[in-house]
């Protein structure tokens, strides 16, 4: 009797440890089974100005949005085909009036729910509210470890003071949290004070997540990247991090693609095992995905199901599998690690989402992106511009943050 | 709460799973399943009969004792494999100890 536990989501581990990886098991390119986790992005409304906000540039209006009833709709529906968890994210889904209406349903329909929000609106009731629907986690974004940096990168006062105070009482309602720490050149040097920050807020699991660069954040390229050295440092602080808090706090770290050689294997591969699903319900490759032009993506207010959309959709069979490849990628001996990279990356470099993702050492474009990367790092354009509904609006100076 | 964390099992823990800890049967794809924060874990049988003698009152040494006797199996290998499995799980914060009462 030897027994063992799979994981799921982890892209590699070590058979030695008694774990093993449930998605390489018997998993090749071409099988897609229903996902076992969803995001469910509930509205693109923000109180939050973050310049590298994950949403698109094209925001969804909050009369786009699904309906409670849709949206009630639709986790049954998802629960019924097999997907386990659901991601309560946005924009801020604390914006919905509905959210505790709609943990309940999660819960009511079998489904374990996450929590990804900006803190800023919660109350101690309505967390606690979320809590008795049923909320098994909440993840909760620090823009640093002190409001300084962390409210200008946000775009508002006291945030940082808010999401501390919202810390305290995920944990105090015995819920596990979760630190995202989205990084970039000018919070990069709190690393260290932020990995004690989690540690203080008794988190179970701390984010560093380097920011990827496409919709907002490649808008604000130039303000954000970091330096070859600021990396080479943070992995390092990471690495000692990880070893140091083994048991008391798990770090995930995700690496800037454009320093790297090899691409990320972005979602885990296009349509493979991952969707989400916009304000407005449409089923979507990943959040990004709707910033590439001459994709038609259903929508769950269409006549087809979920499960329909996710197996026989063109959208997301264009970059299933390693089929559509062109070369280098077709030959590479890596196609089935990385499936290419990243579809929308590809698409705002290049301008055609079927080429190899410029991150990647073997395209044509990457000597001359990480050059470009290098360039903005050591320049000092450091003016952000904030998100919001009218496209965007550049740092004044003063009037953001504390 | 920093008293779940940094757990270390023996014989005399009293394991259970904690709330945001989910065994569940799943059958769509007709195998148990943890569901934990972000993450779906997949115990195999052995791992899922494990888990459910977890129940906060059983002692890690009791369990081995009626795992031991079921399979009719050395006591020593059990043990081993089952607190490697359990320390495993407890690492990645998906386990936790029952609390003694002190009312």
């Amino acid at each position: 009797m030897s027994p063992t536990l799979t994981d799921a989501h982890q892209a590699a581990s070590d058979p030695s440890d008694g774990l093993a990886v449930l998605e390489q098991r018997g998993s090749t390119a071409e099988t897609f089974g229903i996902p076992l986790a969803v995001l469910a992005e509930l509205t693109h409304r923000c109180p939050l100005q973050c310049p590298y906000c994950s949403n698109p540039i094209e925001l969804d209006r909050g009369g786009s949005e699904l309906t409670t009833e849709e949206w009630k709709k639709v986790l049954a529906e998802l629960a019924e085909i097999g997907v386990l968890q659901i991601h309560f994210s946005g924009g801020e889904p604390t914006a919905r009036k509905d959210l505790v209406e709609l943990v309940q349903h999660a819960s009511d329909v079998g489904l374990y729910s996450n929590l990804i929000t900006s803190a800023v609106l919660l109350t101690r009731e309505k967390l606690s509210a979320l809590a008795d629907a049923g909320l098994c986690h909440v993840q909760i974004s620090f823009q640093g470890n002190e409001p300084v940096v962390a409210d200008r990168v946000a775009g508002l006062k006291n945030a940082h003071a808010r999401k501390l105070e919202v810390a305290k009482w995920v944990r105090e309602l015995d819920m596990p949290l979760t630190v995202n720490a989205v990084m970039h050149r000018q919070n990069l040097h709190q690393l260290p004070d932020i990995i004690q920050m989690a540690v203080d807020l008794d988190a179970d699991r701390l984010e560093v997540a380097n920011v990827q660069y496409y919709g907002w954040a490649l808008k604000n390229r130039a303000a954000l990247m970091p330096t070859m050295q600021q990396i080479e440092e943070t992995s390092r602080l990471v690495e000692q991090a990880q070893a140091r808090l083994k048991g008391v706090l798990a770090i995930d770290y995700v690496v800037p693609d454009y320093y790297a050689l090899r691409p990320k294997k972005c979602m885990g591969g296009w349509g493979r095992q991952f969707f989400n699903i916009s304000p407005a319900g449409k089923i979507l490759p990943c959040h990004a995905a709707e910033t590439i032009t001459g994709l038609e993506f259903l929508s769950v207010r269409s006549n087809h199901s979920i499960a329909w959309i996710w197996q026989n959709s063109e959208a997301f069979n264009r970059y299933r599998g390693t089929g559509w490849m062109p070369e280098p990628c077709q030959s590479c001996a890596f196609k089935e690690v990385d499936f290419g990279g990243c579809r929308c990356q590809a698409f705002a470099l290049t301008g055609d989402a079927g080429n190899t993702d410029p991150a990647c050492t073997l395209s044509p474009m990457h000597e001359q992106i990480f050059r470009m990367a290098e360039t903005e790092a050591a320049g000092n354009n450091s003016r952000f511009i904030y998100r919001n509904f009218s496209g965007g609006t550049l740092e004044t100076g003063g009037e953001h943050g504390a | 709460m920093a008293a779940s964390r940094n757990i270390s099992v023996s014989e005399a823990s009293r394991p259970v799973l904690p709330r945001h800890a989910k065994l569940k049967f799943d059958e769509t794809r007709q195998r148990w399943v943890i569901l934990a924060p972000e993450r779906v874990l997949a115990p195999d049988e052995i791992a899922v009969e494990v888990l459910q003698l977890c129940d906060g009152v059983r002692s890690v040494g009791q369990i081995v004792d009626q795992l031991a006797e079921k399979y009719a199996a050395e006591r020593g290998a059990i043990a081993t494999d089952v607190v490697a499995m359990l320390q495993d799980l407890a690492d990645k914060g998906f386990l936790t100890e029952a609390r003694e009462k002190t009312s």
